[in-house]
């Protein structure tokens, strides 16, 4: 199995292929820097990402507030996390920074002040 | 002659207060002059605090944020200067009385004001492409929005527009609205673009692998139907001259159509003073102190041109901000023999359009077209740089000496070409 | 006692009847209305002029010849007593043959029979006096200074408006779905919402003016619907001072070249018939817009970029059997009155067509109106912050500072302007809250970015003062709801 990808670790945007093999990384192809293969590799063994979202706000300025991750979470969680995300509801004040819930040991930062 | 409003007296005004503005504005204050900083919304910020995906700050705060992150920086500076602002306050006109004397009449909850001042630091943003402008006919329904409304819908005021989307347009705008609707659960049925190649950032690009969103490249939404609501929108591929092919069309069932497709610097008072305009950017004419050719008027961030990074728009507003202390201090910018910065081969915009050669600038600009290989020259100075990949999507900038600028004639001409 | 009139459609035509009857103490008029405001059918989209009179041949229109100079004067007094936004900017029909000067002539010749005022034909001299930027391909001109413009919308609420506060009874979102009729008489309309009690029942449909006297088992006539594009421009894009028609042929009065009321070069309309079941056909179409396109650059050259169109769009006119308008007590059903096919010229002819009306009440009904001894002719326009001066602004602020603050960011709409829209649009018994309420009375979301700033913004307002969810205010009424839920919605249901 062959995986492409366009790079997006700097501007360059190496075009990347990576061939598994049974779940094994066999070989890395048109990378132009270490950090460039490392991140092919991990977005074919374990991709993450941070999520961004909103959260919805009782008694503040705006009905919500953003959030996002304080680390990158594996992509296959984020259905998950986004449906945790949707049955909360905060309530103001809530300053910028501010942890506001967390979720499976994950924690949800406003990114916002509401 | 004025009306008899109350009158405010600073040594700069700026209009709007996003990212170029506020930065514009804590510059002015740091460098000791009297500045007032109006902004229409109800918050600092400009299109920053709806903005919530990170990406931002990586230059300017030499750190990953999102927008309202980085709007907050910035606020929480500008509150600690003690630099005044409104907000909830809209410019209803900008008078030129005198090269040192410029008039804003403004609106606000507390009443309209004209403010008096030496200098105009212009950051307003810009607006849109809509749906009419682009040419897209049929039903005018309920359900098509701008990107950006769609973000202002979602994630300020927390309304979910539609559950059926398709997206005009594979800028990063788009993109990012894209995942947006995705992670709230809506199905991106489609993103539609016009060009053969996609619009955005590749990190944004992989949003559509993320999610699994069909990318139509040389193909345009011609048309939309529906019943109060779209219900559906038809799909043409076009030819490399972009038109449009007979009997490629398609229809797409969806509730929602965004429309990404780019935006245009809001530069209308400017005009009504005589600012002169350079129909590539969109923007005004500037030198290197963005001043624009009415002296004493700056201008920065996207009503300069369209910039994809905000922390490049906040290097604008602190360039004119110090623009504007030398003009308040000389008594204006002091007229030189200015280096005019010419467009050359698939060059499609850039800015500042003029260099005094007494300081080190950026210049900013797009390509044309996208190119591999790529060089970019300045040949009157014999400068030089490779480029493994160029993008019309990613704005190039580019550092120039004063001593390089000096080398130059009359013209400098930026060209990108193959090598 | 009271006779009760039921007027069906709220359009130009049904609310200035509305406003005529409400001047009588022995009238109690109710105006229903299918759709949540007034003035959101075939008066919502049309060229917004009032026209010459000279158009309408006598012989094969003498109702739409009549009424159409009377309508014109008579709006010379509307618009000032209801302050409806106008424009009194006179009209050129151009000509740009030798040929053409014989059909202005026969123009000229119908406009003296009809009695149309000041009417001439002008020499290429003049007509460049008259309008400097004309096609240099003119070579002169029948020009009518009696023409103007007006904003149709704006028009129909400020008539509602007026017609209501003298007492007039307005039923808005009901659709009329029977006339009841016994002995030949008509007892009054079935709707939606309940029986309403009339004794008259006038048909001002519009485009479903057919399907109402079906109801009623009229059936002589039926109405198709022609659709007419328009291109709206920028406002920094400089238009025509006059109205500009180009010379006629027998199947169109041509398109037109205006800056309507708000300052906005305008563009169309072409005409495409279309069959009698496509009423709800507003849908703009590639080929309609390019025809008038072309058409308007034979008056007009010096057509702005595409970059420039703010919008397009179409409207519908309603074109009866016949052609002329069908305005009369039908003896079938003793009590219902037709004011249908009101086609070009009606949004001109409204008034007379009221006064019409009401001249049929009496003399063949029977009915003896007694006017009212008090009777308010007046209504104010609601404030436009773009019509304020900057000290007018400070004095509105002291009255409330939503004055002071900007919505609309293109054409400078307060926030205190879209409250007082509001207030109006509850005053005339708008249930529903729209956007296109807010915007056809304070031009909101018309400007140069159509809407994306301020409309989040007005959906806020709207949520707020009908006390809705703001995913629940509409863009156009029911069905065309600006959101499906809040953000988490699809997310909370499919958990």
């Amino acid at each position: 199995m062959i995986y492409r990808f366009t790079c997006i670790v700097c501007p360059l945007g190496c075009s990347i292929e990576v061939e598994v093999d049974d779940g094994e990384v066999k070989e890395v192809r048109g990378c132009t820097c270490p950090r460039g293969k490392e991140w092919a590799v991990q977005e074919v063994t374990n991709p993450k990402r941070v999520v961004i979202s909103v959260v919805r706000v009782d008694g503040g300025a705006l009905p919500t507030v953003s959030v996002k991750t304080a680390e990158p979470i594996p992509k296959e969680k984020i259905p998950e996390l986004m449906s945790y995300l949707a049955k909360i509801k905060l309530k103001a004040p809530i300053k910028i920074g501010e942890v506001v819930a967390e979720w499976k040991g994950i924690k949800i930062v406003a990114t916002r002040g509401a | 002659m004025f009306p008899r409003i109350p009158m405010l007296n600073y040594d700069v005004v700026v209009i709007g207060g996003g990212p170029a503005g506020m930065a514009a504005a804590i510059r002015a204050k740091e460098l000791g002059l009297k500045v007032l900083l109006l902004d229409e919304n109800d918050y600092l910020g400009g299109i920053l605090p709806q903005c919530i995906h990170p990406g931002f700050g990586l230059h300017y705060f030499r750190e990953e944020l999102t927008g309202p992150e980085f709007a907050s920086r910035l606020a929480k500076r500008l509150v600690e200067l003690g630099v005044q602002y409104k907000t909830a306050s809209r410019v209803l006109e900008i008078t030129n009385y005198s090269d040192l004397e410029k008039v804003v009449i403004f609106t606000s909850p507390s009443g309209a004001y004209q403010a008096w001042t030496k200098a105009i630091i212009y950051t307003a943003g810009a607006r849109e492409r809509h749906a009419f402008e682009i040419g897209i006919i049929g039903d005018r329904v309920s359900g098509i929005y701008t990107a950006g409304e769609a973000q202002t819908l979602m994630d300020i005021y927390g309304i979910l527009p539609g559950k059926d989307v398709v997206i005009v347009g594979s800028g990063d705008v788009g993109l990012i609205m894209a995942r947006r609707f995705a992670l709230e659960g809506a199905k991106v049925k489609a993103v539609i673009e016009l060009m053969p190649y996609p619009g955005g950032l590749a990190r944004n690009v992989m949003i559509l692998r993320d999610f699994n969103i069909p990318l139509y490249l040389s193909h345009k939404v011609v048309e939309v139907r529906g019943k109060g609501r779209v219900e559906r929108v038809k799909v043409m591929k076009v030819d490399e001259n972009l038109r449009e092919i007979p009997g490629s069309e398609f229809w797409i069932d969806a509730d929602t159509l965004v429309v990404s497709a780019g935006l245009v610097p809001s530069v209308k008072k400017l005009k009504r003073i005589g600012v002169e305009i350079d129909p590539s950017t969109g923007g005004p004419v500037v030198n290197d102190r963005l001043e624009t050719n009415v002296p004493g008027i700056f201008v920065a961030g996207n009503s300069l041109l369209i910039n994809d990074l905000v922390d490049y728009v906040a290097e604008q507003g602190e360039l004119a901000a110090e623009g504007a202390r030398e003009f308040i201090e000389n008594g204006g910018i002091e007229s030189r023999k200015w280096v005019k910065v010419e467009k050359g081969e698939n060059v499609r915009l850039l800015a500042p359009h003029y260099l005094s050669g007494d300081k080190d600038v950026y210049l900013y600009l797009r390509v044309a077209k996208p190119m591999e290989n790529a060089e970019l020259r300045i040949p009157e100075v014999g400068k030089e740089i490779k480029l493994p990949v160029v993008k019309p999507a990613e704005m190039l900038r580019l550092s120039l000496k004063a001593e390089e600028i000096k080398k130059a004639g009359e013209t400098l001409t930026v060209e990108v070409v193959k090598v | 006692m009271k006779a009760k009139v039921a007027i069906i459609g709220a359009g130009i035509s049904g609310a200035s009847i509305a406003r005529v009857l409400s001047r009588y103490e022995n009238l109690e008029v109710h105006l229903i209305e299918k759709a949540p405001d007034v003035g959101w059918g075939v008066s919502k989209a049309n060229t917004a002029l009032i026209h010459g009179g000279y158009d309408d041949d006598p012989e094969r229109y003498p109702t739409r010849a009549k009424l159409c100079i009377k309508g014109n004067r008579l709006w010379h007094q509307w618009v000032k007593e209801l302050e409806i936004p106008h424009v009194w900017n006179g009209a050129l029909i151009v000509a740009l043959k030798d040929e053409d000067f014989e059909e202005l002539e026969r123009l000229l010749e119908r406009g003296h029979r009809n009695g149309v005022p000041e009417m001439r034909i002008v020499d290429k001299d003049e007509v460049f006096h008259l309008e400097p930027n004309l096609t240099r391909k003119a070579i002169g001109a029948l020009w009518v200074p009696i023409v103007g413009q007006i904003g149709p919308i704006p028009a129909v609420i400020a008539i509602v408006e007026n017609a209501v506060a003298n007492g007039v009874k307005t039923h808005l979102g009901t659709e009329v779905v029977g006339i009841k009729i016994e002995n030949g008489e008509v007892k009054g309309v079935e709707t939606n919402n309940g029986f309403i009690e009339a004794d008259v029942v006038i048909n001002a449909a519009g485009l479903h003016a057919d399907e109402i006297a079906k109801m009623a088992g009229i059936d002589y006539f039926e109405i198709h619907p022609r659709k007419g594009e328009y291109w709206l421009f920028d406002d920094d894009v400089p238009g025509p001072r006059r109205v500009l028609f180009p010379t006629p042929t027998p199947i169109s009065k041509g398109i037109v070249v205006t800056t309507e009321v708000s300052g906005h070069l305008m563009i169309g309309p072409n005409a495409q018939d279309l069959p009698p079941k496509e009423k709800e056909n507003l849908a703009t179409t590639r080929e309609g817009l390019e025809n008038v396109w072309e058409g308007a650059k034979k008056l007009w050259p010096q057509l702005p970029p595409r970059s420039k169109v703010i919008r397009t769009f179409a409207g519908l006119r309603p074109e009866p059997t016949g052609g002329d308008f069908i305005i009369k007590a039908e003896e079938e059903a003793w009590g219902f009155i037709n004011v249908a096919g009101i086609r070009s010229p009606g949004l001109t002819s409204a008034p007379a067509i009221a006064y019409e009306v009401a001249g049929i009440i009496q003399r063949e009904l029977g009915i003896n109106l007694e006017k009212k001894s008090k009777w308010n002719p007046y209504r104010r326009e609601i404030s436009h912050f773009f019509m304020m001066t900057p000290e007018q602004v400070n004095e509105a602020i002291k009255r409330n500072p939503a004055y002071g603050k900007i919505v609309c960011r293109c054409n400078n709409v307060s926030e205190g302007d879209i409250l007082e829209a509001i207030e109006r649009m509850k005053f005339i018994g708008v249930k529903t809250p729209s956007v296109d309420s807010v915007k056809f009375r304070t031009k909101a979301t018309t400007g140069t970015c159509q809407g994306s700033f301020c409309r989040p913004k007005i959906i806020q307002l709207l949520a707020r003062e009908y006390s809705v969810e703001p995913w629940k205010v509409t863009l156009k009424g029911m069905g065309s709801e600006v959101g499906i839920g809040d953000v988490k919605s699809i997310l909370r249901r499919d958990a």
